[in-house]
């Protein structure tokens, strides 16, 4: 009932258990990828791509879109579960900004995430930590998915 | 000066239809770095039972911010966009965002508060088809930063 009769990859129920870490996930976001994002999203806010606009406004340097390092920690979760649309909440506070340098190392953002609950539904909340330049730059970022 | 309180509970007339196209779906996909063939080859998609490729969790939100303009440039609301930062996002996906998709969304203020010298807007988009079938709510809290009147001179 759970693994065996899913598509290839899906992740069934029954191979899970709270505690249970998933395979953790590192991105180097460069400017390119902040260009590739804005016209994805339809989100053109300058401070993800001009550099001057965002100093002006206070920031130390062109930022990473929210929703991008968002999406990212999403991926954590849909490649542990095989099935994107297994996602059924998924969850951030936006923290610190993941600022962006003009290079091509761009910057590193690393994702872990970890089963903490089983629910009286039978979904699992599983929470996420996005780390970059050595600090959390997601809060309480959690999705809950439900697996076959 | 602060936003007007007596917004909150307000809600919007329903957006124009977003029709969710593969490519559309293709192209947030490859935004993400991400290559899952449920995002891009429809017979992957049915054979996991979906009737055609379906969307990243938080494709939603190209649909739901484009719904929360309606409120943020809200000239009743007073929101100084150049100071409102992202707060915080959620989704509850009452089912995946597929292609083929005509989405409408309706945007509404579930509240409005002002502390420690900012604003605190909590928006909400419900997404669903035309027909009425719900698919998405996307949650955001918008932070105005230092427009409350408590700020005056303690933030400037």
């Amino acid at each position: 009932m759970s693994s065996t009769d899913t598509a290839a990859g899906r992740r069934g129920a029954a191979e899970v258990s709270v505690g249970d870490e998933l395979p953790p996930l590192s991105v180097r976001i460069t400017r390119a990828d902040l260009v590739r994002y804005a016209g994805a999203s339809l989100d053109f806010n300058p401070i993800h791509w001009n550099e001057r606009f965002a100093r002006q406004v206070g920031l130390p340097d062109v930022i990473a879109h929210g929703m991008l390092t968002m999406a990212l920690g999403g991926r954590l979760v849909t490649d542990w579960a095989g099935d994107p649309g297994a996602v059924v909440e998924y969850g951030v506070r936006f923290t610190r900004p993941v600022v962006v340098p003009d290079d091509d190392e761009g910057a590193l953002v690393e994702f872990t995430g970890k089963v903490a609950e089983q629910r009286e539904d039978g979904t699992f909340r599983i929470d996420i930590t996005a780390r970059s330049a050595g600090q959390t730059v997601l809060g309480r970022a959690a999705a809950v998915v439900r697996l076959a | 000066m602060a936003l007007d309180e007596s917004f909150t509970g307000r809600v919007y007339p329903p957006s124009s239809t977003f029709e969710v196209s593969r490519e559309k779906i293709r192209e947030f996909a490859d935004a993400i770095g991400d290559p899952s063939p449920l995002y891009r080859d429809v017979a992957a998609a049915r054979a996991a039972g979906y009737p055609d490729v379906i969307a990243p969790p938080t494709f939603a939100v190209i649909i739901s911010m484009k719904a929360n303009d309606v409120i943020i440039s809200d000239p009743d609301l007073g929101l100084d966009y150049c100071r409102v930062v992202h707060g915080d996002q959620s989704f509850v996906h009452h089912r995946p965002i597929r292609a083929g998709d005509r989405l409408v969304a309706v945007a509404h203020v579930d509240s409005v508060m002002s502390r420690a010298g900012n604003d605190f807007l909590s928006v909400r988009a419900e997404l669903g088809t035309e027909n009425g079938e719900p698919v998405t709510t996307a949650r955001a809290t918008l932070v105005a930063r230092g427009t409350a009147d408590a700020a005056k001179g303690a933030s400037q």
